[in-house]
């Protein structure tokens, strides 16, 4: 019994993070219509961040309990760095889908590159952070207690965004933008600002789910390319532009992967792939999506 | 002889009624005009016969086959065709390939891989042939994107012409158009249709056009058949004309 | 009534029969001139160039954008690897016969899982396929090797009436391998070519301009891009068959996704909308890429600021700039 709770905690961890990262994509796609292939990056950029920053703040003497101020530090950087972005990636939404991806991809090239720039080759880890939590009972076997922090951040953000979205005036606005840019332009919305806001928000996710799963597991190169893959499993299951579809999807693909690599932990990935191509088989828009 | 018929053909768009048990009757070598304001449901009328659309209920009959659920491709092998009230072409090709793509495609020659498209003989006798009856022989090499509007409007024709369709659906081939051109257009698509016997069925919102052109004209209202007959009736027709024309017509 | 136009001429085509035959003299007759090390490089250019082809008759001609062809590559290179270990296969030809179809499976099977969707769902959809057989390359490792790789040795040429052991090997061995590969390219070219003015080729564009009007002329359109991605892959496959061999080792690299960015990329600087530009793209890349590693740790970052200003600046590649300059200045400008 205790083994299928720390299963099923486990999967909520899981989803916790694809969740943060496959709603920014999603929210972005939303709101501007593109898919940033780099979104995978930011969420690589936010892992590598945080474990610099709980180091450095470590090595400065500063307690273990206070590094926990650092996620949002560390996914507010990545959300600096989508407000800086953002606008030069503006004149391509107008262009052929082709152009869009070439110059996001052309951007996943750099960043991956900056972060190497930047944080070196090797692995990077958050430890201090994780270890500054105690390990708790469950049943007769032990669970780390940050994980169940990662699920709880997981869902406060998940409420907050559909907070932010449905019942703000903020959040009518970027709908309205999403609905029809030029209307909404028309009706005087400052689209430009909405733009920005949106990318930032969709970044802030990626590099929050980065912030939070690093203490876990080491940022390494190359985590942005699996990321941006998982979170397209996500939004192609939920549906791309659904805040509920990244939800569901989230939970969906955790559970199946808990499972999955139970039995076949060498393919993990295969399985994941296996699940999106399944989907896209049966209902191409996902559950809650629209083309 | 009947060429296609509908039967009790309804589609719903939420509230809207796009067409409310149309029954439309189109006889071989006919050249129809489709008229009536905007959201009658003409548009919606062709894309149901031609599978843009699925009916919620009714039939299509095809000569007297049942095509009420055929594919696009199964209804264009029956010799449907249709062109578009937005231009829809292959704007990168050229004029000649955008016509002969559709010869390939009739005569199954698509999937040739080790030929060179240019050296089909037949085909390209026939392509140019198609060219020359629209005008457009001269631009045959000229990119589809690069035409003048008008002459895109009658490439979309052609494009659709040269598939042999028995039945034809045009939807407003002029609109977009000048004035002056709109005639030299409907005169060249309606010498050409009539001279290749194929019946043909036009969404158009210019009365003269309609007028002159049509041996029968028919007039959708909210989704339902308001009138269907030849011009002269149709003139005669007091409903119609004040729908229409806001007045009745001088005799 | 211009009755000549619809003769066919072939005028054109000869002049460009000439042009490429001349273009293939000047190739062959380049390795005393250029020495050993640049013909080597040369011939990756040469492979490049195939690779590129492949990808191109999907991207230019057919409007779908892969992010995961380093798959098919990767797959011709293991391919080899493998009939080299577990059968003990040293023929060149016979690494051709077998790893082609070899590629040609894969490319069915993924093309039909592929197709299905366009733009970013195909594009992600390839780069995760490309992503599960490297990690499978790296991680099966008692199987690929992993991250060391397997080697390939130099293979027999022309059913093994050519091999390369003793002294002067390697250099032998690069003299041939080079018109072995020239040869190779040159059949490729003119398939590729025959392929896209072909009628079939002619109906894959009208799929790439208009996809509703393709569909209301009767055309299948998820058959025609399965035939297109298979055509692609395969080519794609060839080029890492001829790769391993002269590589000398086949390592998970050449799976990995940022190989799939240099065939974009390679595509795109020679110009996606034009026959040659691949060409031209391939062996350009070749030269600039061997520089720039030598010259910085971070090719990776300059591989995708250069492609963003591609995408911004020229948007045609190099072949596209030249031809519209061409037209520019050309007899009917106006």
């Amino acid at each position: 019994m205790s083994i299928l709770i720390i299963q099923i905690l486990n999967s909520l961890f899981y989803a916790s993070v694809l969740f943060l990262i496959a709603a920014g994509l999603s929210l972005i796609f939303g709101v501007m219509r593109i898919v940033n292939m780099a979104h995978g990056t930011f969420f690589a950029v936010g892992a590598f961040a945080t474990a610099w920053l709980v180091a450095r703040a470590v090595a400065l003497g500063l307690p273990a309990g206070w590094t926990f101020l650092l996620i949002p530090v560390g996914a507010g950087a990545v959300a600096l760095l989508g407000i800086v972005i953002e606008p030069l990636l503006r004149p391509f939404y107008r262009r052929a889908e082709e152009y869009q991806l070439l110059v996001t991809f052309g951007l996943l090239l750099i960043l991956e590159d900056v972060i190497r720039v930047v944080w070196g080759g090797l692995p990077l880890s958050a430890d201090p952070l994780m270890d500054a939590l105690p390990i708790i009972r469950i049943g007769g076997l032990i669970y780390p207690a940050y994980n169940l922090v990662v699920i709880a951040v997981g869902a406060v953000a998940a409420l907050l965004l559909w907070a932010g979205i449905y019942r703000t005036k903020f959040g009518v606005m970027l709908r309205a933008t999403s609905q029809d840019r030029r209307m909404a332009s028309a009706l005087g919305l400052n689209v430009g600002l909405v733009y920005v806001s949106a990318f930032a928000i969709g970044c802030f996710m990626a590099g929050l789910g980065g912030a939070i799963v690093v203490p876990t597991q080491a940022a390494v190169l190359g985590m942005g390319i699996d990321a941006l893959i998982l979170a397209f499993v996500v939004v192609v299951i939920g549906g791309l532009g659904s805040l509920q579809g990244a939800l569901v999807g989230a939970l969906i693909v955790s559970f199946v992967r808990t499972a999955g690599i139970q039995f076949f932990p060498e393919i993990e990935l295969a399985v994941l792939y296996l699940i999106a191509v399944v989907v896209l088989l049966v209902k191409p828009t996902g559950l809650f999506g629209s083309a | 002889m009947i060429l296609l018929r509908t039967v009790d053909l309804r589609k719903q768009f939420g509230e809207t009624k796009a067409c409310d048990g149309v029954n439309f009757v189109v006889n071989k070598g006919e050249f129809i005009s489709l008229v009536g304001s905007n959201g009658a449901g003409k548009t919606s009328l062709v894309n149901l016969i031609s599978a843009q659309l699925k009916p919620d209920s009714g039939q299509i009959l095809f000569e007297d086959k049942d095509i009420t659920f055929a594919s696009v491709h199964e209804r264009i092998k029956a010799g449907i065709a249709r062109s578009f009230q937005i231009v829809n072409l292959f704007d990168a090709l050229s004029v000649f390939d955008n016509v002969a793509l559709s010869v390939f495609t009739r005569e199954g020659k698509t999937a040739k891989i080790a030929t060179l498209a240019e050296h089909d003989q037949a085909v390209r006798d026939e392509t140019f042939d198609v060219l020359g009856r629209f005008g457009l022989r001269d631009k045959s090499s000229v990119p589809a994107g690069g035409l003048a509007q008008g002459e895109r409007k009658l490439l979309d024709v052609a494009v659709a012409y040269a598939l042999r369709p028995k039945l034809l659906f045009l939807d407003e081939p002029t609109s977009g158009v000048s004035t002056r051109d709109k005639t030299q257009i409907m005169d060249t698509v309606s010498s050409v249709v009539r001279a290749g016997a194929v019946t043909a069925v036009v969404i158009e919102h210019d009365m003269d056009v309609v007028f002159r052109y049509s041996d029968r004209i028919v007039m959708m209202h909210e989704g339902r058949f308001l009138a269907d007959g030849t011009p002269e009736e149709i003139k005669a027709n007091k409903d119609v004309a004040s729908i229409l024309l806001g007045a009745p017509l001088s005799a | 009534m211009k009755a000549d136009v619809s003769r066919i001429s072939y005028r054109p085509k000869l002049a460009l029969a000439a042009a490429s035959a001349l273009v293939l003299i000047v190739l062959a007759l380049l390795p005393p001139f250029i020495g050993l090390y640049q013909t080597q490089l040369l011939t990756y250019g040469l492979i490049a160039a195939i690779a590129a082809l492949g990808f191109n008759i999907l991207l230019g001609y057919t409007g779908l954008l892969s992010f995961g062809h380093s798959a098919f590559f990767g797959i011709g290179a293991y391919s080899i690897a493998f009939l080299l270990r577990d059968a003990g296969i040293h023929s060149m030809e016979l690494y051709i016969l077998i790893g082609l179809p070899i590629a040609a499976l894969a490319s069915a099977l993924f093309g039909y899982i592929c197709v299905r969707h366009t733009r970013i769902f195909f594009g992600i959809l390839t780069l995760a396929l490309s992503q599960v057989l490297y990690s499978l390359a790296l991680k099966l490792f008692w199987i690929t090797g992993g991250t060391d790789g397997l080697r390939v040795p130099r293979p027999t040429l022309l059913a093994g009436t050519i091999s390369f052991t003793g002294a002067g090997a390697f250099q032998r061995f690069i003299d041939a391998y080079y018109y072995y590969v020239l040869g190779v390219f040159a059949i490729c070219v003119v398939v590729m070519w025959v392929i896209v003015h072909s009628p079939f080729g002619k109906a894959l564009q009208a799929i790439r301009d208009n996809e509703i009007r393709a569909a209301f002329l009767g055309l299948r359109i998820h058959r025609f891009r399965w035939m297109s991605f298979l055509i692609s892959g395969t080519f794609t496959g060839l080029a890492g068959i001829l790769w391993a061999p002269l590589n000398g080792l086949t390592t998970p690299d050449v799976l990995y996704w940022p190989f799939s960015g240099e065939i974009v990329f390679t595509t795109l600087l020679g110009g996606f909308r034009n026959f040659t530009g691949p060409i031209v793209g391939g062996i350009v890349f070749t030269y600039l890429k061997t520089y720039a590693v030598a010259t910085t740790e971070y090719w990776q970052l300059l591989l995708g600021v250069v492609l963003v200003l591609l995408v911004m600046l020229l948007p045609t590649g190099i072949v596209g700039a030249i031809s519209a300059a061409a037209k520019k200045l050309g007899p009917n400008s106006p």
